[in-house]
């Protein structure tokens, strides 16, 4: 019996690359927000912003394929270092360095309108991810099938149910295969069945390359599927590495008690 | 494809690239707020209709006695009126898509000047039903129609330009400055009364007209006026004028707001 070494090439291809990135917000230490008051205290230079900075110089890379987990606490800088991803944000400075095309799946449902029908809805949910009328017509009866929802598709999704509306949502996102797709914290789609065949669908892209990022203060689930992780604190990065380096170390920093206990799995890790 | 945030291009011209390939996006945002607008009401699209109209016979009623000398004079305020509420609804809808638009921009990339350019195609495609109701009213009351009127495609243009160059300046100013949408809305009332919409243009003293026509609104209404009431054609110098108060206004507000996107996101 012969153990072939090189089963399968797999030459490590960054696809995402965050160089030293930093994000400032300006935050005024008092609301100010009429011309004049603005005109007043500029001439008597009592405008102060109180700087905060976001994230300060992070720095990490995620290959191909990954999972990859963003960890830390409320306020850490996860859902900030997503968006810049995501081409929401743009660092104050850094670069962040992103191949193919992202799917947030922060997004899910962004824009529907509760008087269109749900076939309008489709393709205006999908424009606002960016794709053509052209792409859309082309995968419509997919995400119809999908979604389970061939007999509502030309009602208003006013009268869809929460679970509907999330089942349409997820299948526009996620009906083509993204390069890299964004998930915050828990995916809310539905029903169990039909929170289990979004992670069939998940896993399946996985298998076919797509890179995963994970962002959750949930160490377990962290642990439980992520290859690498990279852990926030206060805007900095704390941590890198691999999953249970840094989870283990995060973990010592919780206090006890506030641990939440896991949920299912997201997704099973794959191994490369 | 490949993003890097390092490589910044001309963010004017970035904008306008990102807003061309998003423009089925733009179709379908006119489309949802023409067809949302009346989705439940009996009458649905007409209202664009009767709405002016409606108005249109208020004024008629009340400021006939003041100015009916102006022959004909409903069409000449219903021209006014649908030109002027253009330009009141373009900039009002542009401001609140992209104030209050914040939370879809917090979430995935959307060029944001998407939405201020739909707010601009839905003003099209209800002006334009809205000269229904005109031609049947100058048939009503026979008012002379002429082959001059086929101009006005030009004027739309530039009113156009114009309302989306203010929308884009005030929307960026209120970024700042959140009393600027509220003060906008006096503004406007201010502006109706400033642009010759229900009084008589003609008949106005040689002062008063040279007041006026610092008010870009006033050659705009002016120029529609040459389609839709006292058909003439245009002069070469009309066009100019307008052509260039237009292009000035959208390149400020262009320059102005595509320099400030990051800002919609930020706050």
């Amino acid at each position: 019996m012969t153990m072939s070494i090189l089963t399968t090439s797999n030459e490590i291809e960054p696809v995402v690359k965050i160089e030293n990135v930093s994000l400032r917000y300006h935050v005024p230490r008092e609301r100010i927000n009429s011309f004049k008051e603005y005109a007043i205290r500029k001439v008597q230079g009592k405008i102060v912003n109180e700087e905060f900075w976001a994230l300060r110089d992070v720095s990490f890379t995620i290959n191909k394929g990954e999972v990859f987990g963003i960890i830390g606490e409320n306020g850490a800088g996860k859902s900030t270092l997503l968006k810049m991803v995501a081409r929401v944000l743009k660092p104050t400075s850094g670069r962040v360095w992103v191949s193919g095309n992202v799917a947030p799946l922060l997004s899910v449902g962004a824009g529907f309108h509760p008087e269109l029908t749900g076939r309008e809805n489709i393709f205006l949910n999908g424009t606002l991810l960016g794709f053509t009328q052209k792409q859309i017509k082309g995968k419509f009866d997919e995400i119809v099938e999908f979604s389970e929802l061939e007999d509502f598709i030309d009602a208003p999704i006013r009268t869809y149910s929460s679970g509907m509306i999330a089942r349409l949502g997820f299948a526009v996102a996620t009906d083509s295969k993204p390069d890299i797709l964004i998930v915050d914290e828990v995916l809310a789609v539905g029903d169990e069945a039909f929170q289990a065949k979004c992670y069939e669908r998940i896993e399946n892209y996985q298998a076919q390359g797509m890179t995963t990022l994970l962002v959750t203060h949930n160490s377990e689930r962290i642990r439980k599927v992520c290859h690498k992780v990279a852990w926030l604190e206060k805007g900095e990065l704390k941590m890198f590495g691999g999953t249970d380096d840094v989870v283990n170390d995060y973990v010592k920093t919780i206090k006890p008690g506030t641990r939440k206990a896991s949920d299912r799995p997201f997704f099973t890790k794959r191994r490369f | 494809m490949i993003y890097d945030s390092s490589k910044r291009a001309n963010p004017a011209i970035e904008e306008i690239v990102n807003a061309f390939r998003y423009k089925d996006l733009i179709a379908h945002l006119i489309r949802r707020d023409i067809t949302t607008r009346y989705k439940r009401s009996v009458l649905g699209i007409v209202w664009t209709m009767l709405n002016p109209l409606g108005v249109m016979i208020i004024m008629t009623i009340v400021f006939q006695d003041f100015f009916g000398r102006q022959e004909y004079y409903s069409v000449y305020v219903l021209s006014g009126l649908l030109t002027f509420t253009f330009f009141n609804q373009t900039s009002t809808a542009i401001i609140h898509n992209l104030i209050w638009g914040e939370d879809l921009f917090q979430r995935i990339y959307i060029p944001r000047s998407t939405f201020a350019i739909a707010a601009v195609g839905t003003a099209i495609v209800n002006l334009i039903l809205a000269l229904v109701p005109l031609i049947l009213v100058k048939l009503v009351i026979q008012s002379p129609l002429s082959w001059k009127i086929i101009f006005f495609p030009i004027y739309i243009f530039y009113l156009a330009g114009f309302s989306l160059g203010v929308g884009l300046i005030v929307a960026t100013l209120a970024l700042y400055f959140h009393d600027i949408a509220e003060m906008y809305q006096v503004i406007l009332t201010a502006w109706f009364y400033a642009t010759p919409i229900i009084y008589p243009y003609d008949t106005l003293p040689a002062s008063t007209k040279h007041l006026l026509s610092f008010n870009p609104m006033t050659h705009i209404v002016q120029l529609m006026r040459n389609s839709f009431y006292y058909n003439f054609a245009p002069t070469m110098n009309e066009l100019l004028l307008v052509a260039g108060i237009s292009s000035i206004t959208l390149v400020v507000g262009w320059l102005l707001f595509s320099s400030q996107t990051e800002e919609f996101v930020r706050r």
